[in-house]
């Protein structure tokens, strides 16, 4: 079904109730694997962080990583959920090649966290999301689908498969059923994988880069006729790794499911695949019924028993949430609704705070990080933070700034620098030669020249028309290259042309 | 150098120690006597004879250089093949793992390397540990070296044959439902099944990870109890491993006795399908247990009838799922990978070729028992007939300190005979079953030879978990009581391979 071809957004709402469930992975961020002692370090060469644990050879064992539970018992805590007195890792069992063991080590119907609530702000308004559970469990390798034209596995010619991913430690979050949110339902749904960031970043467990798959949202979604109770049948889209993919992606099912509806067919209850370019999703394996995971008990794993101390412990480590956190610099920053958002999803509230620490003013570093910073991060296509250049540096070439030593193009200049790994910003500073000149033996020159070469203009400003300096002020700029002091220059201009 | 093979472990250590004999000597000896033998007996599916020349002069080396050697140091041992061993075939007795070379060594076959232990081999055995009789292993039958007609028992038919025919004194087992302890008794041969989480299943390929259990199997109590120690304790790569002490089983061991101590007969394990010749030798054994001054007792543990049915759906749904990883991405059997067929299609048509029928079996029906809306029915109701039974040993243990039955119905049967009907071959893992379910401690050993047939009968000697001392204090007691009355240990009236 394309895009074209579907009911509008609008009327499908006029006739149904969107209902929503959202599952999320997060990959922790712990130094080695849920249940063995491999590194999980992303990027190294294919299967060289394997083990025989991790690549289920016969004979080996798992042994719980007790980071690992003590992440998922910080998580369940931030998201308001109670903790497990007892449970159990169970297996579920399916045939897959990239899961060595043909099992995943999960946690069934004894997760580690259950009945908790997480709220989040949808146009200055709180939706309290209600969460089923979270659990623990093991991430899978990963299939290379080689030749062929898509890289699907269809048409491959033949596949390699990839362990290293094998066996990361992942806290699966899913949410009680979200139900009238009505036409909000998509801002709703990217809100609270947003909020759901922000707290796993705030925790420290995980970097929750959904780009690189750290954190994976599968979303379902079923609509009913308004004023109906029952659910109506549902679809789930799979992996939808970014947030407005996960906006997208509610909002063309809302549409789908509606034209289906309203046609008189019914929804196919099946996974379905997320297109980032088209924003359409397309029919992945057919549920017909639910498969059969044949879970049982883990009997390789004795059971988690938290005590009740620890519990308490863990929750004394708790970091102030984010949504408390970002009230509170809005109050203390005194800015607006819409600014305090473009700083949260630009993921700069770190390291505008790291920035000030380091010595900047606030409203410096706000305006470097969410400006200048932002641009360059999305010109490579990568997270502002993850960028080259680290808030002490940030807050230095604010500091020259500030101390008049630079002007913002020179300022930029040395970031490129920095950001081109050319060193600190005062040795870019150096080695470009980027020093504002106020020195008015220095300017004078330059001055003189631009009068001389400009006398059309430097007469009309003699007779008055003081709003021309600027082409005279530009013109000493370029000769500079832009390292003059415009303001010193502008008023040497005037002083020359008798005007001041 | 004939003689050098029918010593007991703790006399090779001894011998070796003193310096009266080499532990090349040693290997060497038992060596050429699985050479003159073996291909009767069938008990090694790979015999590592570089491997265990050269672990055998290390010790030598050792013992130059002044050294101390342990208690087993230079000792050969027949190692079942479902131990991992780095470097070295580990089939499971299944083709699926054919020529499959372990890149680890299982934690039992480290510790036996670090004690200074000759792994000579890797022994013969139902394929998966699936089977009583060894009939099972992809590699042909095990003979029983009383009658090599008839079975050695299994699953560990090949470990109790190698040390029942003197080709090694020291084996190590595995112990589901009975496959150390049924070997044992079918063979004259002393087996134990340690508490589970005594011995660590790090490298033990899983067959039903919660009943598994590694143990010794050995000619005398006291050489169970050398091997025992050896291999037994914590090992952090077993979450189920035991974090205690190990029960000094070798003392217990050298002080064998059962005087004042409670005995229990278990009135459950006799009856139909008990051999006459099996419950005559268990009653003159309950007679030496008296007149060695324990005070018998007999007890009641009514859910022991449905320990079998119980044990048929543990064991099955976790061997379904255990075996799962066979499927030909990594390691072992490949069929089909021709360009022409799909991931999926190379896994089924692997498993189809690589599996034989009773693995298939047992597969087909862990599968059935934990599908959704049969789960309740089976697995969940195994699993509460596992609770009553460990209810049952616990309220027969408030009353004695070691129970005791036959170990198996009946004497080794021949070859072939239950080959083709499954629920005969099950009746051979009667009496053993309820340990493994509760996972308490267990041992057999022989206690004579039936009167039909002239084969040998097992005794079971049942205790607590985390008791497996008490094991050997009773075994001890019973073999040296057997001893003064046969004048000789019951394998020397075995016919000569």
């Amino acid at each position: 079904m394309s895009t074209t071809s579907l009911m509008s957004y609008e009327d499908a709402l006029e006739t149904y109730d969107p209902v929503m469930g959202l599952e999320v992975h997060v990959e922790l961020g712990t130094a080695t694997k849920m249940f063995c002692g491999c590194s999980t370090e992303f990027g190294a060469a294919p299967n060289s962080q394997v083990c025989p644990t991790c690549l289920g050879m016969p004979g080996a064992l798992p042994v719980v990583n007790a980071t690992a539970v003590e992440s998922a018992i910080r998580i369940g805590l931030a998201l308001n959920c109670s903790i497990a007195e007892w449970c159990r890792f169970a297996r579920k069992n399916y045939f897959y090649p990239d899961m060595p063991k043909n099992f995943q080590t999960s946690q069934y119907d004894e997760p580690i966290a259950f009945d908790g609530y997480l709220d989040v702000e949808v146009e200055g308004k709180t939706w309290r999301v209600e969460i089923e559970r979270a659990h623990m469990e093991e991430d899978t390798g990963k299939s290379l689908h080689m030749g062929g034209a898509t890289g699907r596995i269809h048409g491959a010619d033949y596949s390699l498969l990839d362990y290293n991913r094998c066996g990361i430690p992942l806290i699966e979050i899913v949410t009680k059923p979200i139900e009238g949110a009505g036409e909000l339902a998509p801002l709703v749904a990217k809100a609270y994988v947003a909020e759901l960031r922000e707290l796993i970043r705030a925790l420290g467990v995980s970097e929750a880069r959904m780009e690189l798959g750290q954190m994976r949202c599968d979303a379902n979604l079923s609509l009913r006729p308004k004023g109906r109770e029952k659910f109506g049948t549902r679809s789930e889209t799979k992996n939808v790794n970014s947030l407005r993919s996960v906006e997208r992606a509610i909002r063309f099912e809302i549409q789908r499911h509606a034209t289906v509806l309203s046609d008189g067919g019914t929804i196919v209850q099946e996974t379905r695949h997320f297109h980032e370019d088209d924003g359409s999703t397309t029919a992945g394996r057919i549920k017909e019924e639910a498969e059969d995971y044949r879970y049982f008990p883990e009997p390789d794993l004795v059971p988690v028993a938290p005590s009740r101390e620890w519990v308490e412990e863990l929750r004394g480590t708790l970091p102030e949430l984010p949504s408390l956190r970002r009230a509170r610099l809005q109050a203390e920053w005194g800015v607006n609704d819409f600014e305090m958002q473009s700083m949260v999803n630009a993921g700069v509230l770190d390291v505008i705070l790291a920035t000030i620490d380091a010595g900047a003013d606030a409203d410096a570093a706000r305006k470097w990080w969410l400006g200048e910073l932002s641009r360059r991060a999305n010109e490579r296509g990568v997270e502002v933070a993850t960028l080259p250049i680290t808030p002490t540096q940030v807050a230095r070439v604010a500091a020259l700034v500030k101390g008049g030593e630079l002007n913002d193009k020179l300022a930029r200049q040395v970031i490129d620098g920095v950001l081109a790994g050319e060193g600190e910003p005062d040795a870019v500073v150096e080695a470009r030669g980027l020093k504002v000149v106020s020195d008015d033996s220095a300017l004078g020159a330059a001055v003189d020249e631009a009068i001389a070469a400009n006398a059309g203009i430097a007469d009309k400003i003699r007779g008055g028309k003081v709003q021309a300096v600027g082409a005279l002020v530009g013109a000493v700029m370029k000769t500079t290259r832009g390292q003059a002091d415009a303001a010193r220059v502008r008023e040497l201009i005037l002083e020359r042309l008798g005007v001041s | 150098m004939t003689e050098t093979i029918r010593w007991t472990a703790a006399e090779t250590a001894s011998a070796i120690a003193d310096g009266k004999v080499t532990a090349v000597e040693v290997a060497q000896a038992h060596l050429d006597r699985i050479e003159a033998v073996d291909a009767e007996v069938h008990a090694y599916l790979h015999v590592d004879a570089d491997g265990a020349l050269a672990a055998a002069k290390a010790v030598d080396d050792a013992r130059a250089r002044g050294d101390r050697l342990g208690p087993l140091a230079g000792v050969p041992l027949a190692l079942k093949d479902v131990f991992t061993t780095k470097g070295v075939p580990t089939t499971c007795g299944s083709r699926m793992l054919e020529g499959w070379r372990p890149p680890y060594d299982a934690t039992v076959t480290r510790r036996l390397k670090d004690a200074g232990v000759v792994i000579l081999g890797k022994t013969n055995m139902d394929e998966f540990a699936m089977g009583s009789s060894t009939e099972n292993s992809a590699y042909g039958p095990t003979g029983n070296p009383w009658d090599t007609t008839k079975v050695p028992g299994g699953s560990g038919g090949g470990s109790a044959a190698a040390i029942a025919s003197f080709q090694a004194p020291l084996a190590i087992g595995t112990d589901t439902g009975g496959s150390i302890r049924q070997p044992a008794a079918l063979t004259g041969t002393v087996g134990v099944k340690p508490t589970y989480g005594g011995v660590s299943r790090y490298g033990l390929v899983a067959f039903s990870s919660s009943l598994d259990q590694g143990g010794p199997c050995a000619r005398t109590v006291l050489d169970a109890a050398l091997l025992h120690e050896a291999i037994a304790g914590h090992d952090p790569l077993d979450s189920t491993s035991i974090d205690a002490p190990v029960p000094n089983v070798v003392e217990a061991a050298r002080s064998g006795s059962v005087r004042g101590m409670r005995v229990g007969v278990v009135k459950e394990f006799a009856g139909e399908g008990y051999q006459a010749g099996v419950l005559a030798r268990f009653a003159e054994a309950v007679e030496l247990l008296r007149e060695l001054g324990a005070e018998i007792v007999e007890i009641s543990c009514p859910n022991f009838t449905y320990a079998m049915p119980a044990y048929y759906l543990i064991a099955p749904s976790e061997a379904s799922s255990n075996l799962a990883r066979f499927d030909a991405m990594r390691y072992g059997l490949r069929v089909g990978d021709d360009g022409e067929h799909s991931a999926e299609e190379v896994m089924s048509l692997t498993r189809e070729a690589g599996f034989g029928a009773e693995v298939k079996r047992r597969i087909m029906l862990g599968t059935y028992a934990l599908s959704s809306g049969y789960y309740d029915a089976y697995y969940g109701q195994a699993q509460k007939v596992r609770t009553l039974i460990t209810r049952d040993f616990e309220a027969a243990f408030g009353q004695v300190d070691v129970l005791v039955s036959p170990t198996t119905p009946t004497t080794a049967f021949p070859i072939g005979e239950r080959a083709d009907d499954p629920m005969a071959m099950y009746l051979a893992d009667l009496c053993t079953i309820p340990s493994n379910l509760a996972g308490n401690a267990a041992m057999s050993l022989p206690c004579g030879l039936a009167d039909e047939d002239g084969l040998p009968v097992g005794l079971q000697i049942i205790a607590p978990a985390m008791a497996d001392d008490r094991l050997y204090r009773v075994g001890a007691a019973v073999e040296a009581g057997y001893l003064s009355r046969w004048g000789a240990p019951l394998l020397d009236r075995a016919p000569a391979l």
